[in-house]
């Protein structure tokens, strides 16, 4: 472009020198027209200069948002799940501990009688005892009357702890929204640098104890146990 | 039979002394880690132990080492109920003495089966 520049120019200076004002006029046009042509091309490279950093301007921006915002608000939603986990399975631990007494005290009872009941029908019983056992057996229906509404009613408290998997649910699938939406944007703010992430990055630290077991995530590289039977059949190779 | 359970969820705790108490093993105590289980130890009287092993202080492997260098308490049977799944993890904790090896989640047959094991083993 430079040696275009130089001829032009020493072309110009031979045609004033010779006067020669047409092949002037000529020349200057051509001078302008390189000009124009440059200036161009330098506001074309500017503008897609700023057209990407724009558009990285703006996904920085989501990020930013997200990180400030979000982020902070799925934490506190996922541990709100927690607390509504936990609280299920408080609430159904303590029917379960009331009820277990109740049917046992039953069970009991049912027992005792059912023995007492097979030596009336063989005759084996005097009447004294008959009219023991037959009061026995009227207070045991007004008791298994009584812990048999306790039992309904505990069942249905038991029932009710179950609803927070619906509330769970939703919670757990909008922070999943949320680390989708993230991904995409850190994608596209990656394609924007220009630069593959280095390989080293993507290996991902393993935490020292990696806790349970997600089916599909965890045991795709084998190595670990998916079920009792496995462990089983390992310790019993190690001679267990 | 005295029993110790150690697990740093109290759902946890409470699901296993429940089983427990199924079993005929009436009598339980609970630590929350490895920390506050093994001084309870220490003091002895415990005839068996039930251990997590993530828990924050001290883990279930740190306190299972522990108990078998303690002289006292070297012979006590200890069951490890617990998530972690991995090769390596088994192989660590039946190194390290562990008498049984429950992974979660589990089923009230497997515990009792791996409790009567260990029991019959100490028996026999």
């Amino acid at each position: 472009m430079n040696t275009d520049l130089l001829g032009l120019a020493k072309d110009l200076v031979t045609a004033l020198e010779k006067g020669d004002e047409v092949a002037v006029g000529v020349l200057l046009d051509e001078l302008a027209g390189l000009r124009e042509t440059q200036l161009f091309k330098e506001i074309g490279r500017l503008t897609r200069q700023l057209h990407d950093s724009m558009i990285s301007f703006s996904v920085e921006a989501k990020i930013t948002a997200m990180t400030e915002r979000d982020i902070p608000d799925a934490k506190e939603r996922l541990r709100y799940v927690i607390s509504m986990t936990e609280q299920a399975a408080d609430q159904t631990l303590t029917v379960v501990e009331t009820l277990l007494p109740v049917s046992q005290v039953l069970s009991e009872q049912i027992e005792q009688l059912s023995t007492k009941w097979d030596r009336f029908l063989g005759r084996e019983m005097p009447l004294e005892e008959f009219k023991a056992m037959s009061e026995e057996i009227s207070l045991h229906f007004k008791e298994s009357k009584i812990s048999l509404q306790q039992v309904q009613s505990g069942l249905n408290d038991i029932l009710m702890a179950q609803g927070f998997q619906d509330i769970t649910g939703q919670i757990i699938r909008r922070v999943i929204e949320l680390v989708q939406e993230l991904e995409g944007s850190m994608v596209k703010m990656i394609s924007i640098a220009g630069s593959k992430a280095p390989k080293a990055a993507l290996q991902q630290s393993q935490p020292e104890l990696p806790g349970p077991v997600v089916p599909g995530v965890d045991d795709k590289e084998g190595g670990v146990a998916t079920n009792q039977v496995d462990v089983d059949d390992l310790l019993s190779s190690l001679g267990f | 039979m005295k029993i110790l359970v150690v697990d740093d969820f109290s759902t946890m705790r409470r699901i296993v002394k429940n089983l427990l108490k199924d079993l005929g093993f009436t009598n339980t105590l609970e630590a929350d880690d490895g920390k506050t289980a093994l001084p309870i130890l220490e003091r002895g009287g415990i005839d068996f132990l039930v251990t997590d092993w993530n828990m924050p202080g001290m883990s279930g492997i740190d306190l299972l080492k522990a108990v078998r260098a303690n002289p006292n308490l070297a012979t006590l049977p200890v069951l490890m109920v617990t998530a972690e799944a991995k090769r390596e993890q088994i192989i660590m904790a039946a190194q390290a003495g562990v008498n049984g090896y429950v992974i979660k989640p589990f089923t009230a047959a497997t515990l009792k089966e791996k409790i009567e094991k260990i029991f019959e083993r100490i028996e026999g």
